[in-house]
């Protein structure tokens, strides 16, 4: 260890930010006897970047040498940027003191590809072997696919990680041969199916003996780039639904275009990342997973993009006022789900709590209920107020959005001069 | 008004609630054994902490509220907030005398309030278990200094002793001058007189180990390249790592 390492931490941990799947959850694992670590269910937040991001795993390149040319990539062959190699040893002894110094969760390992994308998953299998057999290494890890490796390779890394992932990046098959020339949909799902059936595998044999290995206990994830291609909110959504169909598929992650490469007609000419829509794509991917909202519920060809404005939630609550106002008192688990404001945890509160009482928006406010937008969709043991029936749709988004300033609201405000 | 005097100890105040239960004279105010008791106080009741009655309380309360619910109230204790002994108090009063488990009844206030206050803790405790950093010493035990805002050390063990079970550690509570030691067998609270740590809990270089220094560096590298520079959100960053826990960080600790 020396300054040499951390010169080549820097450039690879450089290389690897712009991924940005950091979750080390999904696998609860209490240590065992003659190895070192634990994983919790929820997984662990370390620290935070200033941006904001977790850094739960540490995130880092094998190597950021590529033979690939991907417009969208910051390590694309015809980048000039540092580039650098880990060798096994030295990236092994990084992980495990981090580890035992409390800093990070676990390994998140990618990298570019270098002679072919076999060679490439062969080095990173060696990597997390190493980890677990050598030095009996029990914390999370999570490990990139290469796209194109093949099947046997997949299932033996499968062995050893915790969560694998291979990522889409560009939600379009055509967009994505523009500017990834060596890629295709084809390379990317097929490691996704090997993962999905070795997973499904193991499940079943685990039935039959508890002995039987687990196979990416953690399943999988994928991301995709969001702002660098024309594709509508409407097909990056209907393709996270579709990949949600995939039960080891857990999670999606959208990442908002950093313009990483400048020069290139390809791309759009973006200044400031898209981060208002990143936001609101996972806003709309959490309605899908736990809210038990439908893609055509939430974009469809009438609406393709998500409004920017207000979240997805109040925006399907605006364009189906027939549906409210909902009785907290009475209503369903999952029609309490649909409240703009109300959360898994506030349905859950209300639905615990009214077993002993009618409850009442003093209550619910009580409780931590934020009322600010939920106020217009609910009634509670009061007679209804302004609902958004009362109202109309565009009012309450009206008074949403900027804050109200319609007479209803100033006319018992009395106005004093200071003469 | 009654006021009730006992040792601030959780087992103190469970004997608490089976005296006033015994003489049906339930108290205003619960005071600490140094406390001034409030102006027009009719009556000031010492309690004896007891073992065998603070137990039939516990006992009794298992059979009245959830296994869950029942250890959140040591959990709340250790928020050591001021008034949360009378209302750990009222907690289980309303638990005994409530025909059904009052538990989930978030309409009340101070089944509401506890809640809350749970909540805090365990959040405090995630934190610890976040934010500890532990420094290699030359004699390989790993030393870690934090000032948490709740006294949630003694929650945070079990999680430590299944993840380092192969290394010593010392985890220590500045705020309140005790800590942890894992001898890799057993867990013993320690209180160090000499303390070979900065006001930052920088272990002196003389009992660091060699390396400590060349991965505290590597990791405060890491971190810094980690951040994309188009996105910089410094108001998320500090709530999501709050600035009272940033000396006690190599990433954040400036040099």
């Amino acid at each position: 260890m020396n300054d040499n390492v951390l010169d080549k931490l820097k450039t690879l941990a450089e290389s690897a930010k712009y991924d940005v799947s950091c979750s080390s959850s999904g696998v609860g694992r209490g240590h065992k006897s003659g190895m070192v670590g634990s994983t919790s269910g929820w997984g662990i937040c370390h620290s935070y970047t200033e941006d904001g991001r977790c850094i739960s795993l540490l995130k880092i390149m094998l190597t950021n040498y590529c033979m690939y040319d991907c417009a969208y990539c910051i390590n694309r062959r015809s980048n000039d940027i540092r580039r650098a190699t880990f060798s096994v040893s030295e990236l092994v002894e990084l992980t495990m003191e981090f580890y035992r110094r409390n800093y990070i969760e676990g390994l998140f390992l990618s990298s570019g590809v270098v002679r072919s994308p076999d060679y490439t998953m062969e080095r990173l299998v060696r990597v997390v072997k190493d980890l677990r057999q050598i030095h009996r290494y029990n914390g999370y890890i999570h490990l990139k696919s290469i796209p194109g490796a093949s099947r046997e390779l997949v299932d033996e890394a499968g062995l050893y990680a915790d969560r694998m992932s291979v990522n889409i990046e560009i939600p379009n098959e055509g967009s994505l041969k523009q500017l990834a020339p060596e890629k295709d949909f084809q390379s990317v799902f097929l490691p996704m199916n090997y993962i999905r059936q070795g997973s499904l595998q193991s499940k079943e044999e685990r039935k039959h003996s508890r002995y039987a290995p687990r196979y990416v206990p953690a399943g999988q994830s994928t991301q995709m780039i969001v702002g660098a291609t024309p594709e509508r909110d409407k097909d990056i959504l209907s393709l996270s639904a579709q990949l949600y169909r995939d039960p080891s598929m857990k999670r999606v992650y959208y990442s908002g275009y950093v313009p990483v490469n400048t020069n290139d007609a390809r791309l759009p000419a973006v200044v400031k990342p898209p981060l208002l829509r990143e936001n609101r794509l996972y806003q709309a991917d959490w309605l899908l997973r736990f809210y038990q909202f439908s893609v055509e519920e939430i974009v469809d060809d009438a609406y393709p993009d998500l409004d920017l404005e207000i979240d997805p939630k109040l925006s399907w609550a605006l364009r189906h006022p027939e549906k409210f106002p909902v009785d907290v008192n009475t209503a369903d688990y999952e029609l309490l789900l649909r409240v703009p404001g109300l959360g898994v945890k506030s349905a859950n509160l209300i639905v615990a709590s009214r077993r002993f009482g009618t409850l009442s928006s003093w209550q619910l406010k009580k409780m931590g209920v934020v009322m600010k937008k939920a106020q217009y969709f609910l009634t509670c043991r009061e007679l209804p107020m302004r609902t958004i029936n009362e109202l109309s749709p565009d009012r309450v988004r009206r008074i949403l959005t900027k804050g109200d300033k319609t007479p209803m609201n100033t006319q018992y405000t009395l106005q004093f001069s200071d003469d | 008004m009654v006021a009730y005097r006992y040792d601030k100890s959780f087992e103190g105040l469970l004997t608490a609630v089976f005296e006033a239960y015994v003489s049906k004279k339930f108290p205003d105010v619960l005071l600490g054994e140094n406390e001034v008791a409030p102006l027009f106080c009719d009556e000031i009741v010492d309690i004896l902490t007891d073992e065998a009655r603070s137990s039939r309380v516990w006992k009794g309360l298992e059979l009245r509220i959830s296994h869950s619910a029942l250890y959140t109230l040591p959990d709340c204790w250790l928020s050591e907030l001021p008034e949360v002994d009378m209302l750990i108090f009222r907690y289980i009063r309303k638990a005994f005398d409530a025909k059904e488990s009052i538990e989930l009844n978030f309409g009340d206030p101070d089944v509401l309030e506890l809640s809350k206050i749970w909540r805090h803790v365990q959040k405090e405790r995630e934190r610890v278990l976040q934010f500890v950093r532990f420094q290699k010493t030359a004699d390989g035990i790993y030393f870690s200094c934090l000032e948490p805002a709740y006294n949630v050390l003694p929650i945070t063990l079990s999680h430590f002793i299944d993840r380092f079970h192969d290394q010593r550690w010392i985890i220590y509570d500045a705020k309140r001058d005790y800590g942890f030691y894992y001898d890799l067998k057993e867990v013993t609270e320690i209180h160090l007189d000499d303390k070979q740590w900065n006001s930052n809990g920088i272990i002196a270089e003389s009992v660091a180990d060699t390396d400590e220094l060349l991965f505290q560096q590597l990791w405060k590298g890491y971190f810094d390249s980690m951040t994309i520079k188009e996105r910089v959100n410094p108001k998320l960053h500090r709530r999501n790592l709050p600035v009272r826990f940033w000396k006690y960080l190599p990433e954040k600790r400036r040099r």
